[in-house]
């Protein structure tokens, strides 16, 4: 490569860094904000003068109510993801290698393994005629079919299903960084299991706990799709409202005013993420000089 | 206490899997509607390899996802370069971008990508859908990259620069080599991130150019097809496939 050597490599990785991330990440997002504050326009999408008129119109009554309704419905889903994932990691961290390595090679593949596909597949456990139904009435436990698809619960159980390895990964990694020899040292100190889970468990798997959190919470209020195939007319979730907005209504200022709204709380969930990894690192012995 | 903890992991694996081999066992199913079991038949694989949309879509789906995966690990092995090795003005302010990439919601993207692709005129269709896959593929390429960077001993850059190398001389012979399993499986995870991608792909596609999981996406708004089963597990045994590998391939750089 002749041509290449002539031209200094430095200046080429730097270039090509400051402009594709300043063009295709900084730059939309400064888009985003400013299109919040526009005049929705139905031929230009969205025009001078600026306006708060986006943001008013969140907190009207039928839109606050959809936008409480998806964050009630999300995090339901972090807190069951939560509730379940907790005593998983906490038991798959603790294994032996070999299975901890073979539980989360299971964990990866759902993971990895397309959402949308997914998400479909929980229509054949839940509908009229689906194995759910078929359980219920081989037990005698309903005489006819349960609507269990098209509801909250059909929308939060495929939330929980797509979202769970994402809360269940950064918890694994946090148990794995927790030092025995402080649960060793507090059994010494005479702190009973409930004391050691309260005072040194929990504190320091925080980080791990406001990660899963983080990477569930804000997804699952984006995944109109799962709402589309899973809920009904009345389980929307953020998502659906912002993608109608932009590629049904045409009200761009309105559907980014949401989704400024979801930059900031992803800006404020990280910032508790950075409190409680400090808390940590300073509990850990680490002084603030080394971060 | 051991038979909840043994109860508990079975019961969430069951959860997890239970969906998948459901799916499965329907796309072998003759019977349409999946619901009882009617004899092995191979017929919804045959019917979609004569579903022309969604072979067609299928085959956009993977010519997107190779050539963003490749442009991906391109870019982002360059910028996990520029950010180990060299100090520039607004670097923090980039990993900061690379940062809020990965941990935006794929909606809030999805609106970004949408709002420059109209803001600079670039037409909604293939190029609006590689570069936003290649863009969301990166900071997975630059982790995966950086964090094998971190292994790495600074001695062996001075060493070269001593003997006389140039920059692109100890890229392509000290650094490629090195980075290559790191390098490998960024590509991988870019091509199955492409490959899944439904939330951004549906901001930013064109009616020129279906992929995949949209054409998928309209199809089973309207009902079940049981194709769709047969689709879904050629696509998990993909992803199962490409996990194992990435599970080799980062195994195997451990124990070199």
């Amino acid at each position: 490569m002749p041509g290449l050597r002539t031209v200094n490599f430095r200046r080429v990785v730097i270039l090509l860094t400051l402009g594709w991330l300043g063009i295709f990440v900084l730059l939309p997002h400064l888009l985003v904000v400013l299109t919040s504050i526009l005049t929705p326009d139905a031929d230009h999408l969205a025009v001078w003068p600026l306006t708060l008129d986006a943001y008013k119109r969140v907190f009207e009554p039928i839109y606050a109510e959809v936008f409480w309704h998806s964050i009630t419905l999300s995090l339901t889903t972090t807190i069951i993801c939560l509730l379940i994932g907790y005593p998983f990691a906490y038991y798959v961290a603790r294994l032996k290698p070999v299975w901890r390595a073979l539980l989360l090679f299971l964990m990866i593949i759902p993971f990895w393994t397309n959402s949308l596909i997914r998400t479909y597949a929980i229509k054949a456990l839940l509908g009229k005629k689906g194995l759910f139904n078929e359980i219920i009435m081989g037990l005698g436990l309903s005489d006819a079919p349960l609507q269990l698809l098209y509801s909250d619960f059909a929308v939060i159980f495929g939330l929980v299903y797509i979202l769970f390895p994402f809360m269940v990964l950064p918890l694994i990694s946090s148990f794995d960084k927790l030092d025995n020899s402080l649960l060793e040292a507090g059994h010494d100190l005479g702190a009973n299991a409930f004391m050691r889970f309260w005072h040194i468990v929990l504190p320091l798997t925080m980080p791990g706990v406001v990660a899963g959190c983080l990477i569930v919470f804000l997804p699952a209020m984006g995944m109109f799709y799962v709402a589309d195939l899973l809920g009904g007319a009345k389980s929307l979730l953020l998502g659906n409202v912002i993608k109608n907005q932009f590629l049904v209504v045409r009200d761009w200022p309105f559907g980014s005013a949401f989704s400024v709204i979801l930059i900031v709380l992803m800006a404020l969930m990280l910032w508790i993420y950075f409190l409680s990894n400090r808390y940590v690192q300073r509990q850990g012995g680490l002084d603030d000089e080394n971060l | 206490m051991k038979i909840f903890k043994i109860s508990l992991v079975v019961l969430i694996f069951v959860y997890l899997y239970l969906p998948m081999a459901v799916l499965v066992t329907n796309s072998f199913n003759k019977s349409k509607y999946g619901h009882e079991w009617k004899g092995f038949s191979t017929k919804w694989y045959e019917k979609l390899w004569d579903n022309d949309a969604l072979m067609q879509a299928f085959s956009n789906s993977l010519t997107i996802a190779v050539l963003a995966a490749t442009l991906a690990t391109v870019l982002g092995t360059l910028i996990a370069q520029g950010l180990y090795r060299y100090r520039f003005p607004l670097k923090k302010l980039s990993s900061g971008m690379l940062f809020v990439l990965m941990l935006s919601p794929d909606i809030v993207l999805a609106i970004t990508f949408l709002v420059i692709f109209i803001a600079i005129g670039i037409q909604l269709g293939f190029w609006s859908l590689l570069i936003s896959h290649i863009t969301f593929c990166l900071p997975f390429v630059v982790i995966t990259v950086y964090a094998q960077l971190k292994d790495f001993d600074r001695n062996i850059l001075e060493a070269a620069q001593d003997l006389g190398a140039t920059e692109w001389q100890t890229f392509y012979k000290i650094m490629l080599p090195t980075l290559f399993p790191a390098i490998l499986s960024g590509w991988l995870l870019s091509f199955t991130l492409s490959l899944d991608d439904v939330i951004i792909s549906s901001f930013v596609t064109g009616p020129g150019f279906e992929i995949l999981p949209v054409r998928v996406f309209s199809m089973v708004k309207v009902g079940v097809s049981p194709e769709v089963n047969a689709l879904a597990t050629i696509l998990l045994a993909i992803s199962l496939i490409l996990v194992a590998l990435i599970t080799l391939i980062l195994k195997r750089k451990r124990l070199a």
